[in-house]
């Protein structure tokens, strides 16, 4: 676990960058992160997949993994990978603020 | 940490048994998950997880199965075999692993591609009809060999 200083906030991460306290989160340090993961601009499509994976963690505990993600974000599978091409389950999270999905499916 | 990354996997299903099936097509669905670029060739029975008439309907092998850790006798009683598959199938189904067509439209949508053997489509006497609607191309081994460059070859 590291400290790293994002948008001017001091945040704990954990080696991949993925987030060890999701409240230290802000939109503003998520947009960091994105550009950061080589993701600019963030566009509202992009936005509503980061929101639907924090909003579902907060809610259940769990990320949701791509096949929840297609299912249930309004973002069908073809274009999250559009939008997240180096992984869209794994980099909305990391960029939502909260630990990586860990579902095999 | 320091091992270069996997960039690129191309996976080969040559099974057409329930569990020769399901880990590929986890490998590859994984591969994208994780950004990596993967392909899959489906050749011999494999050719099963993709054909539109067969792939609702693959089985677990009963005989000839020690991981089953039933009496060798009572595999090949009648109905085993399907209700080996339907008991792991119901399991699968709790932990929300799709099926098979489902799981191919979810990995084409992920932007891998999706192969059929040349010379296991000739054997079989099968045609690009007889195929999901997922599957980019029919091609040669040496086609497979070229899409395969510069990544990793998984045979399952």
């Amino acid at each position: 676990m590291t400290t790293k200083t994002i948008a001017g906030i001091d945040v704990e991460v954990n080696d991949e960058g993925f987030f060890e306290q999701p409240d230290q989160w802000t939109e503003a340090i998520g947009a960091e992160v994105a550009k950061e993961a080589g993701i600019e601009p963030m566009t509202d499509r992009h936005w509503q997949v980061v929101k639907f994976m924090r909003h579902q963690y907060l809610e259940t505990g769990s990320a949701p993994s791509i096949r929840a993600l297609g299912k249930a974000s309004g973002v069908p599978v073809k274009e999250l990978y559009q939008l997240f091409p180096k992984g869209p389950a794994k980099l909305a999270a990391k960029i939502a603020g909260i630990p990586k999905p860990r579902g095999c499916i | 940490m320091g091992a270069e990354p996997i960039e690129k996997v191309s996976i080969i299903l040559s099974k057409g048994s329930f569990d020769g099936i399901y880990p590929g097509l986890i490998m590859a669905n994984g591969a994208r998950m994780e950004g990596i670029e993967a392909n899959l060739f489906f050749t011999f029975f494999g050719l099963d997880a993709i054909n539109k008439a067969r792939n609702e309907h693959v089985k677990v092998a009963s005989v000839g199965n020690p991981g089953l850790h039933i009496a060798t006798w009572l595999g090949g009683f009648p109905g085993m075999s399907a209700m080996v598959t339907h008991k792991l199938g119901q399991r699968m189904e709790e932990l929300d692993f799709p099926s098979i067509p489902e799981f191919l439209e979810l990995i084409h949508d992920s932007g891998a591609g999706l192969y059929a053997c040349k010379a296991s489509v000739d054997m079989f006497e099968l045609s690009r009809a007889d195929f999901v609607d997922e599957i980019d191309d029919i091609i040669t081994v040496g086609e497979f060999y070229e899409k395969a460059a510069g990544g990793q070859i998984i045979f399952t």
